[in-house]
């Protein structure tokens, strides 16, 4: 699927670019990581126990389920981290650092 | 009168409409608390501000409390430089009279003379099955996506569950273009009825609610109560495809959508209570165990006091009435003088609010039944995937009645968010399968950290050291 939120406004930022699992993506300087990542595509991570993909839950910092992977080893929790120009982010944990169930 | 004693070291935990209204107080009396924030700026979740160079004016994000955000805001703007202010800062630890503190990757523990907490609420969940599918938000989740950075969950929103905040955020996703595919609320209208002596507590409050209610109806959004959820129904890799329910009747009916906002309610944040050992009492009412406080907000612990929503879900007005009122308690024990009329027209104010809170309480229930109804495949703990059945199955065959101990056998509450969304539908699942009262299981213990800490984390005393 493309993006699963939608903008309703504040369209008028500037852009920036940042890389989605290696794929360019340009999103609006003030989006949270969350933001930017649910805009363009459908999900942030894979569930470590085997149920599928997630999107984050809270967007309030509590809930810890929108933690995501930058290519360079950094771990970074997308609703309260704004997203920046350069940002190389997987979606998917590198499987030599953080074994997944199924 | 006694004199007040030497200007004792006050940290004020949160800056949302308690915490902004402590440290105002406690800077009128000459005092300069040091504010704990986790937001980047004040204002908390309910006055949550949206980031530099957004351009919606008040009204347009904060709707009939527009007034009541911009002084707050404004509030806080001139205590700036008269208190010490850490924003995305985390209060991850209390031991003694220490508080330990994270921002970034760096920690320090601040030494306190007294506290006031004021750290707010989460969304309070039960699970439907289907609720940890991606697309699923809770409904604070889905204001802030909103408030915060002008975006919906997704193309069509059904938003799930019970509580005031149900047909406002339905209501600001609506105004702001979105589409609302439904409003399922699983408190029955009649409820509604019998809690309105209580409501009209705060008949303003009591208006503006059914002037959402209204404005839903006329927009032609399918709005129906007494609903019981059945099922978020989806696939593995693109979540959400939509929501089937039961109504009073007995007929299923089934709702196509790609985003789900849900929430029964809220639930305070009591882990740093939790480990200030603070005494917690049982609320039978709302079915969930509340830190004691007094009228005016000290906890057990002498220099502790909770306000806002983290102690008492009264609200925003509420929270601002709390956090005052606190801080002239914390004030007047520490010898200030003349703060008795004040204190006493507060409490007369928090007597009102709480009022209303407990007609909302009574009609919008924690449909504690529905933990009861999960089917064993239904999970429980979105972190680790822990079903009811493997609840129910700790209870039958490990003994685990009690909820630490179920967290210990079965990880229940032990994932990423804590037990924050979980916690209070597993005591359920837990005591209606071992038959035991919900006061019975007890409620999972607060931990250390309260959240999780960046591992490289660095003692700012070891680096000044090094």
């Amino acid at each position: 699927m493309g993006g699963r939120f939608v903008r309703l406004g504040e369209t008028e930022r500037r852009d920036l670019s940042f890389t989605i699992d290696g794929h360019p993506a340009r999103v609006l300087v003030g989006d949270t990581l969350l933001v930017a990542l649910l805009t363009q595509v459908g999900h942030l991570r894979q569930s470590e126990f085997g149920d599928g993909a997630r999107a984050g839950f809270c967007l309030m910092g509590a809930c810890q389920d929108c933690w995501v992977w930058s290519e360079t080893g950094e771990r970074l929790r997308a609703c309260t981290t704004p997203v920046e120009s350069g940002m190389a982010i997987l979606t998917s944990a590198p499987e030599d650092r953080w074994p997944s169930l199924g | 009168m006694a004199e007040p004693r030497v200007i004792p070291q006050v940290i004020v935990v949160g800056a949302g409409p308690a915490g902004v209204r402590a440290a105002e107080a406690l800077v009128q009396a000459g005092l300069r608390p040091v504010v704990i924030d986790e937001g980047r700026r004040d204002g908390g979740q309910i006055y949550r501000r949206q980031p530099e160079g957004f351009k919606r004016p008040y009204a347009a994000l904060y709707g009939s409390e527009a007034a009541r955000a911009k002084a707050l805001h404004d509030s806080f703007e001139a205590l700036r430089g008269r208190i010490d202010y850490r924003a995305e800062t985390l209060a991850w630890s209390l031991w003694e009279n220490e508080l330990h503190v994270a921002s970034g990757d760096r920690v320090e523990a601040l030494r306190f003379d007294a506290l006031i907490v004021a750290s707010g609420a989460t969304d309070r969940l039960m699970p439907t099955q289907g609720w940890h599918r991606a697309g699923v938000y809770s409904l604070g989740a889905a204001q802030i996506a909103l408030k915060a950075q002008a975006t919906a969950i997704g193309r069509r929103v059904v938003f799930l569950g019970t509580g005031p905040l149900l047909y406002l955020v339905a209501a600001q996703y609506h105004k702001a273009g979105a589409t609302v595919a439904a409003v399922l609320d699983s408190s029955p209208l009649s409820l509604r009825l019998k809690a309105l002596p209580k409501l009209l507590a705060r008949p303003e409050v009591l208006v503006k609610g059914l002037g959402l209610v209204a404005r839903l109806r006329l927009a032609g959004i399918p709005l129906r109560t007494g609903v019981t959820p059945v099922e978020i129904a989806g696939v593995r890799v693109d979540g959400v495809a939509g929501v089937t329910d039961r109504d009073r009747g007995g007929d299923l009916h089934t709702i196509d959508c790609d985003a789900v906002g849900m929430g029964y309610h809220l639930r305070p944040e009591t882990q740093l209570a939790d480990l200030a050992r603070c005494e917690f009492r049982f609320d039978a009412e709302t079915r969930q165990w509340l830190p004691a406080i007094d009228e005016d907000g000290r906890s057990s612990i002498e220099g502790v006091y909770l306000a806002g929503d983290g102690a008492r879900l009264l609200g925003a007005d509420g929270a601002e009435a709390a956090g005052h009122l606190a801080a002239l308690a914390l004030l007047s024990d520490a010898g200030h003088g003349g703060l008795e009329a004040e204190m006493a027209r507060l409490r007369l104010t928090l007597l009102q609010m709480d009022r209303f809170r407990r007609g909302l309480a009574a009609a919008f229930p924690w449909p504690a039944e529905a933990a009861r109804a999960l089917p064993d495949e239904a999970v429980v703990c979105r972190c680790e995937t822990i079903t009811a059945g493997t609840l129910r199955q700790g209870v039958a065959e490990l003994g685990a009645c009690e909820l630490n101990r179920s967290k210990a056998l079965t990880r229940v509450g032990m994932g990423r968010c804590q037990g924050r969304y979980c916690g209070h539908a597993a005591a359920e699942v837990v005591a209606a399968a071992a038959g035991l009262p919900l006061e019975a299981v007890g409620r999972l213990r607060g931990q250390a950290p309260v959240k999780p800490l960046i591992i490289a984390a660095d003692s700012a005393d070891t680096e000044a050291a090094a």
